[in-house]
């Protein structure tokens, strides 16, 4: 039953908000953090499992070294100082989808601590740069994945028999958890939503992480309190999960501000507890209480040795950091002097790096995002994958291109030579061979198919003749459609004109 | 009987190697004897004729092709039931498990069947390791061959009983507390806990992670030697495992020369609470030590009071944790799944139904020790304690080269005596404990007979961390100036089974 709100901008003149995010991101690597399964998403139930992401008897953890030099390489990223020494912790409580019951994660010792993230969120006065202090970043392993038959819901409750299926149970994730974020009024949807886009970006170009929000290889958890005013001590808060998409992390937050400024008003308090996002409805809806705090009697975990990264390996990743998202985008937009929605527009397409490789081998920026967030972001959305998983080289469209230039190939050919790109039938040239694709470049082939035309509608070289310029339309279509669209259009009206001795 | 099953394993290993016996007579003699007597001590849980008599051929066949084995190859051995064997039941002494057969093998195994060693089955023990007596198996309990009426000490008592009774040459154990000691010093046999990451723990059922150790136990201190070297050697698989070279342990057992070598006493381990007998044949052997030209120190090491209730906070605090995956689910016993319960209902009913009341009774203390607002107090003041012990020994070994004291306060007690009263049982550890704690290495030694009762009395010699080669070098040297006094072996002066 959907709880009674109230208007977000009175929400706002009454109470100051404060976020909190808790990110989970499933890490890249090839293999399990403590085994040597694959992480590969989608295989069949049970079939990435060994005794040790089973928790078989006896079976012993070995930590994953990339694993560890991801989550620094994040921490770093994140400005965070890098611990010089900790463990891993055992947090106990008994679930079916934990093989061990007991998650191997990190306590009171994190990796990666202390830093921070600046991120950009337009305001009534302009653009201005809001600061997310990172509390901490560990390392820690998934679960496995449950589900539940039989019932209406997919729910626990009412269902006639659960699966478990323990595949995802051990894939390295890192827990990046933020500071109380103050001062962000009305801005809080806008703060949260852009610091999740941020972080995404960060992780992307660390490469340390596939971070689709859809796939759960990235997860938000968001919590929100309000107070009477920033002077206040923070209020109660309430933990919202489920929050899988940017979008949902600003809607969910401006819910819950309306949901818990409605409750405040109406003299009831805030519960503490956890709520799932309904992507459908807007809203969120309660799960269990965390008014009695689960006690996971944490302790540190026997089976592993303390790490202690070096500072030389510290240093020695640091060193392997891509720049900044942020700066380089900033950088971009200026050297190839676009504007800041069409570097918005590059980067919700998801092929900012792809632009910037083919920029990097010779291509104008102009002509390179015009393939990328044109022709193969049209295929590519058509077949619902990733403009990436085209699989189209920078090379081939260069000669492409070029071959554009030369008037070997006209827009349209062009597109069917890509097509034949994607299709894997050979390169740019053999392609054209083969599907014999170049434009027809001599007259003669080009000035029978006008007569022929003509021939066939005796009246329109009449009206051509007559001034009437725009009919010449109905006959170089006629010559494209005849040879196929190999013809220049260009070519085909100068020879028209050309022929009825009539100047355009 | 045949004759075979007396003999140690280096002199079965010498007429292996000469061709004058083969592995499957060899292994043959044993599965009698084990017919025969088993089911009088009830060591084996787990009898694997089949898998046992195919090993030895496969050896036989090696041999006789002319492959390079190694000296134990063809030499039977009992497998405690606490470490994973590919294709053969792996109980832990617990119904918890019953009828699981792991679909992997431990890596102290694999280590023992690329030896070619011949495993002859699976050793009874306290269920998941937690006795003295081996009193808690869920299976009955073992009996001491010496005296069937007594215990075989525990958690390993499958194991020493199955060579006090001749079933078997070579033994593997593990040791959390002192569960290869303490059987060793009352079944009148030879057992070492290595240093902590000496020996790999992967596929060893976990008790306490940070104090369990496999290790090796025969009824010499060269078979000792010889199995330990097998085992010993770092595994990628633990963490834990330490990355460096095994200690010279074989040699050492040659060598047996201890002139010159500082020995210390403890003067907490001993004196009030140990038997007369006891404290009588350590007194002897501190002088036969002495008479091979040691130099005995008396050292003190003040925090060993304190090891017993610190052991006592680590050890269940960590097995609340390790014993968790024990619900049900994914392998093992299932309770109460009659599809009217909850998966929260039926993890509850088996927990209740598979695990025995000395494991429900550890599971519950260390799920208190470990709570919040209790943690500090417990679980982290044993941990100080646990890091004076070390202080104490590094102390100790700083003046002296090994320490030594008795292995067990009593020889074996009757079976029952102890049963209801924990505290009781707990106490049989309190001379073996700190070195887990320390996570050095310890070894127990047949010192002769306590005179009151005619039982087999224990010497426990301890050594720094990664000086193992040491335990072996003061062992043989006492074995052989006692073995001269004795004129037999001590096993010889038992009645027999």
């Amino acid at each position: 039953m959907a709880e009674p709100v109230i208007a977000f901008d009175q929400a706002l003149k009454e109470f100051d908000p404060v976020l909190g995010l808790e990110v989970h991101v499933e890490l890249g690597t090839r293999t399990k953090m403590f085994c040597g399964c694959s992480t590969e998403f989608g295989g069949e139930p049970n079939t990435h499992v060994c005794p040790v992401c089973l928790g078989l008897p006896g079976s012993l953890p070995a930590l994953n070294r990339i694993g560890v030099e991801s989550a620094i390489r994040i921490g770093l990223a994140l400005n965070c100082e890098i611990a010089t020494w900790c463990r891993f912790a055992r947090k106990n409580y008994f679930y079916p989808d934990m093989p061990k019951n007991f998650q191997t994660s990190q306590y009171d010792e994190p990796i990666c601590f202390n830093g921070y993230l600046d991120v950009d969120v337009d305001t009534d006065e302009g653009r201005k740069t809001f600061r997310v202090e990172i509390e901490r970043a560990h390392m820690e392993e998934d679960t496995g994945k449950n589900t539940h038959m039989g019932g209406a819901t997919g729910r626990i409750h009412g269902a006639d028999y659960s699966l478990v299926d323990y595949n995802r149970a051990g894939i390295p994730l890192i827990e990046i958890v933020t500071k109380p974020i103050t001062g962000t009024g009305k801005y809080a949807p806008e703060v949260a939503k852009a610091y999740v886009a941020a972080l995404r970006d960060i992780l992307r170009g660390l490469g340390v992480s596939d971070v689709k929000m859809e796939q759960g290889s990235l997860r938000c958890d968001v919590n929100l309190s309000l107070r009477p005013s920033p002077e206040h001590e923070l209020g109660t808060r309430s933990e919202t999960k489920n929050v899988n998409s940017l979008r949902s992390v600003e809607r969910s937050v401006r819910y819950e501000v309306t949901r818990q400024a409605a409750r405040l008003l109406a003299g009831q308090r805030v519960v503490q507890e956890t709520r799932h996002w309904h992507e459908d409805t807007g809203v969120t809806t309660s799960g269990r209480s965390k008014e009695q705090a689960e006690d996971y009697r944490y302790f540190p975990e026997p089976d592993l040795i303390p790490i202690a990264p070096s500072r030389e390996w510290v240093e020695e990743l640091r060193s392997t950091l891509p720049e900044n998202p942020a700066v380089r985008r900033a950088r971009l937009t200026k050297t190839w002097n676009i504007s800041e929605l069409e570097m918005e527009n590059l980067i919700n397409a998801g092929v900012l790096e792809l632009v910037e490789s083919a920029v990097n081998a010779g291509m104008s920026p102009d002509a390179a995002r015009k393939w990328y967030t044109g022709e193969l972001a049209r295929v590519a959305n058509e077949r619902g994958v990733e403009v990436e998983e085209l699989g189209v080289t920078h090379v081939e469209l260069a000669r492409i291109e070029a071959l554009i230039a030369t008037g070997a190939l006209n827009d349209k050919l062009a597109r069917q030579v890509l097509e034949g790109v994607i299709a894997r039938e050979g390169d740019v040239d053999s392609i054209i061979a083969s599907r014999g694709l170049a434009v027809v470049s001599d007259d003669g082939p080009l000035l029978e198919a006008i007569v022929a035309a003509l021939a066939a509608d005796p009246e329109v070289a009449e009206k051509i003749a007559s001034g009437k310029v725009q009919a010449a339309g109905s006959v170089v279509g006629a010559v494209m459609k005849a040879t196929r669209g190999q013809a220049d259009a260009a070519r085909v009206r100068e020879l028209l004109f050309a022929h009825l001795g009539v100047s355009e | 009987m045949s004759e075979l099953i007396r003999k140690d394993a280096s002199e079965l290993s010498a007429l292996l190697q000469a061709g004058d016996i083969s592995s499957v007579e060899l292994t043959q003699a044993h599965l009698d004897r084990i017919d025969a007597v088993d089911g009088k001590v009830h060591a084996f849980l787990h009898v694997d004729h089949q898998g046992a008599i195919a090993s030895a051929r496969a050896v036989d066949e090696r041999r006789s092709n002319g492959d390079a084995l190694g000296p134990l190859a063809g030499v039977p051995l009992a497998l405690k039931d606490i470490l994973a064997t590919k294709g053969l039941p792996t109980t832990v002494g617990s119904r918890m498990l019953e009828g699981w057969i792991p679909p992997y093998d431990a890596t102290v195994v694999t280590k023992l069947r690329e030896a070619g060693i011949v495993i002859l089955g699976k050793t009874n023990m306290d269920e998941f390791a937690m006795g003295s007596s081996t009193e808690h198996s869920a299976y009955g309990p073992t009996h001491n061959p010496w005296d069937l009426e007594r215990i075989p000490g525990g958690s390993g008592g499958g194991s020493s009983a199955s060579l006090a009774a001749f079933e078997a040459p070579l033994a593997i154990g593990t040791d959390t507390g002192g569960s290869i000691r303490q059987p060793a010093a009352v079944t009148g046999t030879v057992g070492v806990k290595p240093t902590y990451g000496g020996v790999s723990r992967y596929g060893v059922v976990a008790l306490a992670s940070s104090l369990d150790q496999v290790g090796p136990c025969g009824r010499t201190v060269l078979d000792t030697a010889l199995l330990h070297s097998v085992i010993a050697g770092h595994d990628p698989m633990d963490q834990t495992s330490i990355n460096s070279p095994v200690p010279a342990v074989v040699e050492a057992a040659k060598r047996g020369d201890i002139a010159g070598m500082r020995i210390g006493v403890v003067k907490e381990l001993g004196g009030d609470g140990y038997q007369s007998g006891v404290r009588q044949r350590f007194d002897e052997a501190v002088v036969v030590l002495q008479s091979l030209g040691a130099q005995i120190v008396e050292v003190s090491c003040p925090s060993f009071d304190f090891a017993l209730a610190a052991y006592y906070l680590i050890l269940p605090s960590e097995c609340s944790s390790n014993l968790a995956k024990f619900d049900g689910i994914r392998f093992g016993l299932r309770a109460g799944d009659d599809g009217t319960r909850s998966v929260e209902q039926v993890m509850s009913q088996t927990r209740a139904a598979g695990f025995g009341d000395e494991v429900i009774r550890r599971i519950i203390l260390g799920t208190y020790a470990l709570s919040a607002g209790y943690y500090d107090a417990y679980y982290g003041q044993a941990q100080k304690v646990r890091a004076l012990i070390a202080q104490d020994f590094a102390k100790a070994f700083a003046q002296v080269d090994v320490l030594i004291s008795p292995t067990a306060p009593t020889t074996a007690f009757k079976i029952g005596e102890k049963l209801d009263d924990p505290l009781a049982m707990y106490l049989n550890d309190i001379a073996t404990i700190p070195v887990n704690l320390a996570g050095i290495p310890g070894m127990s030694l047949p010192i002769g007979l306590a005179p009151e009762d005619n039982l087999p009395v224990g010497i426990q010699i301890m050594a720094p961390a990664m000086a193992d080669d040491r335990l072996y070098n003061v062992g043989a040297a006492l074995e052989r100036a006692l073995l001269a006094q004795w004129g037999a072996p001590i096993l010889s002066s038992m009645a027999g089974v």
